[in-house]
């Protein structure tokens, strides 16, 4: 089928929405505001819409890369081949495209009312963010994955300190310098891969087979940059500190996608290249989720700040996803691919909420509310559906998820299972408490008592979400049945790449 | 034979004349004629470019040898002149703010250029430092040019007497690997270590061939010579010291590879120890000193030396992809420090010149596409994809993966974590601070096309990076003759 460049134009549309907001002029503050705030919704629904045809010209039965997009780019270095520019995507990450493209829109309008200051500078970095974001899913070159990953330090780190909460220079630092670090070691090994494979193509080097002893090198230095992203315990302290200082359509974001993106890493990169060393390093992989696990579940339960809890659930949550992905079995796979997707969705929405009451009341302490559910009921409904989703209630997106995930877990490991399984009770008992502690109880508040119920905006900004979540977890085949031939590729491919190693050390 | 000789340094030639009329009709015109003398010094540089860009592109030697010139002096060359354009630029109204302007200025600029010009074409050590000469007496006049000021001068004296010190190293050098080897001629220098097992190794030759070294260092301000850098930055006056992080850093590294390569090509691994270490070194102190610096042009100058610890990974590694690496490195690294410099000139409240980080308070209120500009060139000095400084960095990279110098990539882009803490910093103030005031207007158009211009090449080389790819390509492919 024809594709008509259907990848570059969904990445670069929001940049050209950029462009035109930057050439907004005029000496009325609130019209330039405005205008900079329709523009970017216009452009990022578009983007959404058009993201939608790549949905619509998948091949779900095709297993490798789709709407493939090359061209030449980088020339040749020092007798190297050429760096090219190569755009794809397959059942795994045709969902992250449409999660970020979904997002976006969502943001800018929840961004309303909460971000008065530099409103034209706001859009403009969150359009370009949506570039980066959907240009690194769709990347099918290695040095272009890095770029995108990259770059969206950028625009995030001016979220975060531009238009963040009180201590927000600290902490738009320590997200861009952990990230940071992390990335330039896996930009050592991409190199490394590069002069052993002599190619960055991505398919390319899938197909490419790692001498063993490299892998562990190489595996470790992605496993830096990923586990930062991802962020797996211990080197999570930067996402609490990002959540809370950052507005509202930031945090959303950034758990809703940017988390996403260390786990896509493994599943594009650790495993499917480094097989071996990603076997040896199961292990360590299920002992720190299995922390993240348990270990954030507890801090969350004891936090006072309603985003620093949610952050906390966030760690938690992936904690599943990447256990689920190191399982090697469909099941596993799929549900750990279906969490991301899940908690995508119910964690933007959880930060949305707080962004609610947040506008209202300007503080998040849990504390400072209590007995909502008297003058926001509507409110209290929505929150109530994400809290469900996020504990993870069946009907709702986030049961799939954790359930496919905890039965994939069982077939490899019980031990793994079962410990990743308290995390569901424990997850139970924060949101709930969480729930209880800021809806129900008595209204004592004085200044809670003209507390306004959602507006239509924000009923708008949530019927979506609402809609998905409840789809998704009733429905889960429309998902995961596009996944299952490029997750079926996957795992035969990772199983191809065990036995033939191991044929060769019998051999020997 | 002659006028073989001739058309070989037509480009050198021309810049002399240049300069001589130049200084003839500064003293003969009876106005102020900085003004003047710097267009025409401009429309020189442009010219000398064109020629250069023109002639063909073969190796050729002249004079017996003493002068070399081949693709990779064209694109050193070419880089120079550019760097020697914008600074010329840039300082006409950064001149006549700060009462400073003489016509002298842009006639040392030029002279100053004909020195790294003959510096890069150097087939010969005497050529070497003759070029070497030419081009440090007129710096050493330029960061002093604020004569009644006690900064400029005192940079003045410190660059003097260090660089002084520096061409001794380097001539006492010369003159042992001349001693050992009885010769200063590149290319048979290159025969003679070659030939016999017994003068490659001997101790004479070595020992030169560091104190060579050490007086390049110098130029370069690569730790441990780096001493002289911070201060001189501040001391000079700005749009002097725009000059001094890039033209002739650009000429010693030019001479720095061509000198490694060639006649000490044999001593490789010699060399490439003490290359891997006062890289390392370099990359360190570049992090690690700026941290603490609050004035602009400090801060800058520790970045430059962190700048030319990241170029000389692309030395170490070797080969053609080294070269070709520093190569592209040093170009981005001229259109970063030309976009920030012209952004420092620009800083001025009610008259006076300000240096302070935190006088970029709020700067993206009160001027909001300057500050965009000075992210952008911040964003690409930490080396952030898409920006230009990210490529400088990859490829240099690239090429210290594919030498296996692990320990080298490793620290390296560690230590690009920690710089990229103060180039944040920048930013930072820029965009999270409240302002503290605005910034005198009427920034002049010749500082602004300078800008514009750099700006443009950090933003979209990710796009076209081709072109100048291809051309380092070929500079560095005349280093490394294919092995047949």
């Amino acid at each position: 089928m024809e594709n008509w460049h259907l990848l570059s134009l969904t990445t670069f549309l929001p940049l050209v929405g950029a462009a035109l907001i930057l050439a907004i002029r005029g000496d009325d503050q609130a019209v330039v505001s405005r205008n900079a705030r329709n523009v970017a919704l216009l452009t990022s629904g578009v983007t959404f819409l058009v993201s939608l045809l790549i949905l619509a010209v998948f091949d779900p039965a095709e297993a490798g890369f789709q709407l493939k997009e090359t061209a030449k780019w980088m020339p040749g270095f020092g007798g190297a081949a050429g760096i090219g520019y190569a755009m794809g995507v397959d059942g795994i990450s045709v969902w992250f495209v449409l999660l970020s493209t979904f997002l976006t829109p969502l943001c800018i309008l929840s961004s309303v009312g909460a971000v008065e200051k530099r409103v034209k500078e706001y859009m403009v970095a969150f359009l370009v963010l949506e570039t980066m974001m959907v240009g690194m899913f769709c990347a099918l070159d290695l040095i272009l994955f890095y770029l995108f990953f990259e770059a969206v330090l950028i625009p995030m780190y001016l979220i975060i300190g531009v238009w963040g909460g009180v201590r927000r220079v600290y902490a738009a630092y320590k997200f861009f310098l952990y990230t940071l670090l992390g990335s330039v070691l896996m930009l050592v090994a991409m190199l490394a891969m590069y002069f052993d494979a002599g190619t960055t193509d991505i398919p390319a080097l899938m197909a490419h087979a790692f001498p063993a002893g490299l892998q562990t090198w190489l595996w470790l230095a992605f496993f830096a940059s990923f586990a930062v992203k991802v962020p797996m315990w211990p080197v999570h302290t930067w996402l609490p500190d990002a959540h809370v200082e950052a507005p509202t359509a930031g945090s959303v974001i950034l758990a809703g996608v940017l988390l996403k993106m260390g786990a896509y890493g493994f599943l594009r990169f650790s495993i499917p290249m480094l097989p071996l060393a990603s076997a040896d390093f199961t292990p360590l992989i299920y002992t720190l989720s299995i922390v993240a696990v348990v270990y954030t579940s507890l801090v969350a339960l004891v936090q006072e700040d309603m985003k620093k809890l949610i952050a906390y659930s966030s760690i938690a949550h992936m904690g599943y996803v990447t256990a689920g992905i190191f399982s090697a079995n469909v099941i596993g796979i799929e549900g750990a691919l279906f969490q991301m997707l899940s908690h995508g969705v119910v964690s933007a929405a959880l930060f949305l909420c707080v962004g609610v009451v947040y506008d209202r009341m300007h503080t998040r302490e849990i504390s400072r509310y209590g007995g909502l559910v008297d003058r926001m009921p509507r409110y209290a409904l929505v929150f109530m559906i994400f809290t469900m989703a996020s504990v993870g209630l069946p009907g709702t997106s986030g049961f799939v998820g954790e359930f496919l995930v905890l039965m994939g877990l069982f077939q490899t490991n019980t031990w793994v299972s079962g410990f990743a399984a308290t995390g569901l009770v424990l997850g139970c008992t924060y949101m709930l408490y969480l729930y209880r502690r800021v809806i129900f109880g008595k209204l004592e508040r004085e200044d809670l008592l003209s507390i306004l119920d959602m507006n239509a905006r924000e009923i708008v900004v949530f019927a979506p979400l609402i809609v998905v979540t409840v789809w998704i977890g009733v429905y889960p085949s429309s998902i995961l049945g596009p996944m299952h031939a490029s997750v079926g590729k996957f795992l035969h491919d990772y199983q191809a790449a065990q036995a033939a190693h191991s044929v060769s050390i019998a051999e020997r | 034979m002659l006028t073989a000789d001739i058309a070989t340094v037509l480009p050198e030639l021309l810049l002399t004349l240049a300069g001589l009329g130049l200084l003839m009709f500064g003293v003969f015109h009876k106005a102020d004629a900085t003004r003047a003398v710097s267009v025409l010094a401009i429309i020189a540089f442009a010219v000398v470019l064109l020629v250069l860009a023109d002639g063909d592109a073969k190796s050729a030697t002249a004079f017996g040898g003493l002068i070399a010139m081949d693709k990779f002096t064209i694109f050193t060359k070419g880089l120079i002149l550019v760097a020697s354009a914008f600074t010329t630029a840039m300082s006409v109204d950064f001149l006549e703010k700060e009462k400073i302007g003489r016509f002298e200025y842009p006639v040392l600029i030029v002279f100053a250029t004909l020195g790294m010009m003959i510096m890069v074409s150097a087939g010969d050590f005497l050529t070497l430092y003759l070029g070497l000469e030419l081009q440090s007496l007129p710096l050493y006049v330029l960061a002093a040019y604020h004569r009644d000021n006690h900064r400029a001068t005192e940079a003045g004296l410190k660059y003097f007497v260090l660089g002084a010190l520096a061409s001794g190293l380097l001539l006492y050098g010369v003159s042992l690997v001349y001693g050992f080897a009885g010769t200063t001629q590149f290319a048979i220098l290159a025969k003679v270590l070659g030939g016999h097992e017994g003068t490659a190794s001997s101790m004479g030759v070595m020992v030169g061939m560091v104190f060579v070294m050490a007086g390049l260092a110098f130029k370069i301000s690569s730790v441990p010579f780096h001493m002289w850098t911070p201060d001189v930055y501040e001391g000079a006056p700005t749009s002097v010291t725009a000059f001094f992080a890039v033209a002739p850093k650009i000429a010693a590294f030019t001479l720095m590879i061509r000198v490694l390569t060639g006649p000490f090509g044999q001593l490789s691994h010699q060399w490439q120890q003490i290359i891997i270490v006062i890289a390392l070194l370099s990359m360190f102190v570049g992090s690690f000193g700026a941290l603490g610096q609050n004035n602009i042009k400090r801060l800058l100058a520790y970045s430059s030396i962190g700048h030319v610890g990241f170029a000389l990974v692309g030395v170490a590694a070797g080969q053609e992809m080294g070269i070709q690496g520093v190569l592209v490195y040093l170009a981005i690294y001229l259109f970063m420090n030309m976009g920030a410099f012209a952004i420092v000139m620009m800083m001025r409240r009610k008259g006076v010149a300000v240096e302070g980080v935190d006088d970029l308070a709020g700067l993206s209120k009160t001027h909001p596409a300057l500050a965009y500009v000075m992210a952008a060139v911040m964003f690409s000095m930490a080396g952030i994809p898409p920006l230009a400084g990210f490529w400088g960095k990859f490829y240099v990279f690239m090429a210290a993966v594919q030498a296996q110098l692990w320990t080298l990539a490793i620290v390296g882009l560690v230590t690009s974590v920690v710089s990229a803490y103060y180039y944040l910093r920048v930013i930072k103030v820029m965009f999270m601070d409240e302002p503290k005031g605005e910034f005198d207007g009427a920034v002049g158009r010749p500082a602004k096309m300078v800008l514009v211009l750099s700006t443009a090449v950090i933003v979209l080389f990710t796009l076209f990076p081709g072109p100048l790819l291809a051309s380092a390509k070929a500079a560095a492919q005349v280093l490394f003759p294919a092995v047949g």
